[in-house]
């Protein structure tokens, strides 16, 4: 099985380099840790506050945070790391903003260990995602995570999408390792589980299911 | 080895993080258990599709603007007195 490729392009060899720099009151060196980075936060952001224009403000508000706060990074993790715990944090605080009748935390949602096992096993069409136009996809993908506790769809966007190791997503989350396994495991499975709704493999090879995916 | 023990060590057989003996019960429980095998195979597709989705990808005129942004804003706080501890 392939292990999960890490999405950030660029080497981060001269990341410190940058920092110290940024430190220094270089603000080139700064905007250069933006550029490398923004995209990455608004995937993060937007996966969490599942609102693009929340998503377009935590990177702001993060990237500010950052800067403001650079004389406190204590440099014994990566840049990235520290700034993915800054930017998990005001997401979060966006969601409760919007949603203050419901507590929203990391620890949200944890049910027992059985709340994951799957019900629904049958196998998918080959290349499922084919069966539908890009925008379909996109619409499809985005719903289904949408529906993941906070804590869950954080997880995995942080290990999976991102490609950050489960030590690095621990240290971002402050969460312990076991705790990101067990939170991993059950979004993969809670999200395949969703989306067999759509991928599953049919008698007759159609893909009438009605559009929100429910049956 | 049973079916919910397959599950248990499912993200660490995905991740490639497991050790040989285990990996190899892990393998043996695949090639007999048709349902496991399914949500193996189906889940490594679901974070497959994922990592692959290019889902909230930023567009690069709205990333300048932000860039921008955030750069006047940094700015501002650098001309701003610093704030007494």
């Amino acid at each position: 099985m392939a292990t999960i490729q890490n999405k950030l392009g660029e080497p981060v060899s001269d990341e410190l380099a940058l920092v110290r720099a940024a430190k220094d009151g270089d603000d080139a060196a700064f905007e250069e840790l933006v550029r490398r980075y923004d995209r990455n936060v608004f995937r993060i952001a937007q996966h969490i506050t599942q609102n693009r224009e929340d998503a377009e403000d935590v990177v702001q508000e993060a990237f500010l945070k950052a800067y403001s706060n650079l004389a406190k990074f204590q440099e014994q993790s990566k840049f990235y790391t520290w700034l993915v715990r800054i930017a998990v944090n005001e997401a979060l605080m966006k969601l409760r903003r919007k949603r203050p009748e419901r507590t929203v935390s990391l620890d949200e949602d944890i049910k027992t260990e059985d709340d994951s096992l799957p019900r629904e096993i049958a196998d998918w069409s080959p290349n499922p995602e084919q069966q539908y136009t890009q925008a379909e996809l996109r619409e499809i993908l985005s719903k289904t995570i949408q529906g993941l506790p906070p804590g869950f769809r954080t997880v995995f966007v942080l290990r999976d999408v991102e490609g950050l190791s489960t030590e690095e997503t621990a240290a971002a989350l402050e969460l312990s390792v076991p705790a990101v396994k067990s939170r991993l495991l059950r979004a993969r499975l809670q999200l395949r589980e969703r989306l067999g709704r759509f991928f599953q493999r049919r008698e007759n090879g159609d893909k009438s299911v009605s559009g929100d995916g429910t049956r | 080895m049973k079916c919910s023990e397959f599950l248990h060590e499912l993200t660490n057989y995905l991740d490639g993080v497991i050790d040989e003996p285990t990996k190899m019960e892990l393998e043996n429980h695949l090639s007999w258990c048709h349902n496991c095998y399914v949500v193996c195979d189906t889940t490594k597709k679901t974070i497959e599709i994922y990592r692959d989705s290019q889902l909230y990808e930023l567009p690069e005129d709205l990333r300048s603007r932000l860039r921008s942004a955030i750069m006047k804003k940094c700015q501002q706080h650098k001309k701003r007195p610093p704030e007494s501890a």
